[in-house]
């Protein structure tokens, strides 16, 4: 992929965040919303959108990066094509969620938090997505796996291949 | 929706929509669960089974949690005059059947049958009065049942002080956690001298097994609204904020259509049904952060910053968001006002026990038969929530435990079956409340595990601005670790017990206060289950994988191959028709061999 390609979707990329910030009546308090909506456009958010929402907001980028890393939605690497998220929630768990996690980490050749080598999926164990009636639990990109057996799971990895 | 001008036009509206000319209703449960389970399917499957076969006077209402979510898909039938029927497990071939049978010929399809409603139940849900009776995204169906005319009566026909007045003597308590009564909370904020004050909705539901919040924004966002302007209303706020979980899609998307629909009908906005009152409400999103839903920690959150608490005092009510007077009251809280303002304080406070009134909403999970939802009276007993409502243990096992409040509460052993649930009760056996998560337990699952998965949700939630949660409990997960491995000592026990308490006494908020519950609390009940691990290095419920070991017996095994098959790790030896090993050091535990073998020839010990 050339660099001016991916340069010019950026630029459109940043457009899309600074039409987002300008369209706020207010933006008093709305550094939250602003990283929720930069990681919908950017997918993560890199130091340099990080950089660029401080100076829009008048924000220093220390206090930027200091939201960014204490929640655990907003992450400064990039994801996998596909997002595998795993319920860890007490139900989930007493229903066998660790058995889950470890066999799609054996799958994968990867642990919960990291990213494939081709990038393809990643694994992030999340806390409660309050579907407990069908624990144990998992979302492939946003859409819900419920009652899950380890004996599934190559059959759900492979609807992604 | 046009408009709604008056009192009298809101009161002439609802009594309009609320007229049911002989339609049948089939309600179709359409929340996160009922959609992952396929529910939309179903319902496309019923409406055009129902337009083939030609059949009138049957309307398919998309609702809310129906609470039977271990049947989901499921579906409730109120034909008038007859007692509903709830299906469960409809898939595309039984809502077929169902309309076919029961909808063309009005016979019941009986093996579906999972509840009729009415028989054996002793829920009383006033919180959950319309979920799964109303669609959630219809303005028009919540005013058929009598929506907004609570806050129309505290706008034209109460003062402030008599709507807090009636909130106090209902004896409503906070149903997030902590239990504050919610009328002394809004007197405060009331009381309390400023130009501007604020209301807001804890929706940062983030004790993992509890979802009743959710259940109720998916299924009656409206009356969460109009409990806010209610409030709003009591305390002189004309803003509010919802403060919500990212993690919950739906719930975020119902509160929008249902903030758009109040707006567009004068029920939200400028001078709310040609009252002087108005009243504006935002959405806010929450990022991941289990601390949040602390209330300064959440009022920092909704400011835009890290979430972290801050000391009490100043309360909220005094200096909240952005250090105006605010009040933070749960969702199921405000879910029970509008009940509250229209049928009465002596009416609710007649449920109940002395000290805790009304209802509380718990989410039943784990390893029970019926997961789901359940509005019990406080004072019910946890074994009649999980062996009469919840129908006993999964595969008939014992019961072991309940674990109620979430990380910040503790369980509830066999002992205390019996015991009236209410908020006091539970603290004096050592858990609480919280929101209401309860997660049973059974034989096969060990206590000491259970904390440690607790006390690992801590480390990693704890905000790290004091000392004793970051560093504390760090510590004390340290110790959880050494002692299912199989190297902890006596002396390990006791180090557990001590900082407990050190961290119980000396954390900054009610996170780091409460983290150590569920260590003290298993330690209290399931103390030899604890010397087991360090003295026996045994684990009985099998679940502790340093301590257990996987082996194939040989009298059962009939080589048939189906463990090693599966085996992650290859680690299973033996031909076809041959007795098979299990190589001990290869093994990862996985118990992926168990699972499949279909003799149990598999033992783990």
């Amino acid at each position: 992929m050339s660099t001016g390609r991916s340069n010019s979707i950026t630029e459109e990329k940043y457009q899309e965040l600074d039409n987002y910030i300008g369209s706020l009546d207010d933006t008093r308090g709305a550094l939250i919303s602003v990283l929720h909506k930069a990681q919908s456009i950017f997918g993560y958010l890199p130091r340099e959108v990080q950089r660029h929402i401080g100076e829009k907001l008048d924000i220093p980028s220390a206090k930027v990066n200091g939201v960014v890393t204490f929640y655990s939605f907003f992450t400064e690497v990039p994801k996998g094509e596909h997002l595998i998220q795993i319920c860890m929630g007490t139900a989930c768990f007493v229903r066998g969620a660790e058995g889950i996690l470890s066999m799609l980490e054996q799958k994968l050749q990867i642990k919960a938090g990291q990213t494939t080598a081709d990038g393809k999926f990643s694994i992030d164990a999340l806390r409660c997505i309050g579907a407990c009636g069908l624990a144990p639990v998992m979302m492939v990109d946003g859409k819900v796996y419920g009652r899950l057996t380890t004996d599934q799971i190559d059959k759900i990895l492979a609807e992604y291949k | 929706m046009e408009k709604i001008k008056s009192y009298e036009e809101l009161k002439a509206l609802g009594e309009k929509l609320s007229k049911n000319d002989g339609v049948t209703k089939v309600y179709v449960g359409l929340s996160t669960c009922g959609i992952a389970a396929g529910a939309k399917a179903s319902m496309e499957a019923m409406a055009s089974e129902i337009e083939a076969l030609g059949i009138k006077n049957v309307e398919l209402v998309r609702v809310g949690c129906i609470g039977s979510c271990y049947a989901e898909p499921t579906i409730e039938i109120a034909a008038p005059g007859k007692q509903n029927v709830v299906y469960g497990y409809v898939n595309e071939e039984t809502a077929r059947e169902i309309v076919r049978t029961h909808l063309a010929e009005d016979k019941a399809v009986d093996n579906k049958i999972i509840r009729k409603a009415g028989v054996a139940d002793n829920q009383i849900r006033i919180a959950l009065r319309n979920c799964g009776t109303i669609d959630p995204e219809s303005l028009e169906d919540y005013l058929a049942v009598g929506g907004y005319q609570a806050l129309a009566q505290c706008l034209f026909e109460k003062t402030p002080e008599e709507v807090i007045k009636e909130v106090t003597d209902s004896g409503l308590r906070g149903r997030g956690g902590g239990g504050f009564p919610t009328g002394l909370k809004w007197q405060a904020t009331r009381k309390s001298v400023s130009d501007q004050k604020y209301i807001v909705c804890n929706a940062d539901e983030g004790d993992p097994g509890a979802f009743m919040d959710r259940s109720i924004l998916e299924g009656d966002p409206h009356s969460v609204l109009e409990a806010m302007a209610i409030a709003g209303y009591a305390i002189g706020a004309d803003t509010g904020y919802i403060y919500i979980r990212a993690e919950y899609p739906l719930a975020v998307h119902r509160l929008l259509i249902a903030i758009d629909q109040a707006k567009a009908a004068g029920l939200l906005g400028k001078n709310i049904l040609g009252s002087d009152f108005s009243f504006e409400l935002e959405i806010r999103y929450g990022a991941g952060a289990f601390v949040c839903g602390e209330e300064t920690s959440l009022i920092h959150s909704i400011e835009g910053l890290r979430g972290e608490p801050t000391n009490k005092p100043p309360f909220p009510a005094e200096s909240g968001l952005w250090e105006k007077p605010t009040s933070v009251n749960n969702v199921e809280t405000f879910a029970n006002i509008p009940a509250i303002i229209l049928k009465g304080a002596s009416w609710f406070n007649q449920i109940g026990t002395e000290k805790s009134k009304g209802t509380k909403v718990f989410a039943l999970a784990g390893k029970v038969k019926n997961v789901g939802l359940v509005e019990v009276p406080m004072g019910t007993t946890v074994r009649e929530i999980v062996f009469n409502m919840g129908g006993g243990i999964v595969g008939d096992k014992e019961y072991k435990a309940a674990q109620t409040g979430g990380p910040s509460g503790g369980c509830i052993p066999a002992i205390h079956l019996d015991t009236p649930i209410d908020y006091d009760n539970l603290t004096a056996i050592g858990s609480m409340m919280g929101s209401g998560g309860m997660i049973v337990m059974d034989e096969d699952d060990c206590m000491v595990n259970v904390a440690k998965f607790y006390l690992e949700f801590i480390v990693e939630e704890s905000c790290g601005k004091c000392t004793p949660c970051r560093i504390g409990n760090k510590r004390l997960h340290e110790t959880l670790k050494k002692i299912t491995s199989g190297n902890g000592t006596m002396k390990d026990l006791d180090k557990l017990k001590e900082l407990s308490e050190a961290i119980k006494d000396t954390a900054l908020c009610g996170l780091g206060q409460t983290s150590p519950n569920p260590v003290l609390s298993t330690m209290r009940y399931f103390y030899d289950e604890y010397v087991e691990h360090v003295k026996e290095k045994k684990c009985r419920a099998g679940r502790c994988v340093a301590l257990i070991s996987y082996y194939v017996n040989p009298v059962k095994c009939i080589g048939c191959t189906a463990c090693a098959r599966v085996c992650p790790v290859d680690c299973i030896e033996g031909s076809v028709k041959q007795v098979h090993t299990i190589i001990q050091d290869k093994c990862i535990k996985c118990g992926s061999c168990m699972a499949a073998c279909k003799f149990d020839a598999i033992v783990k010990k």
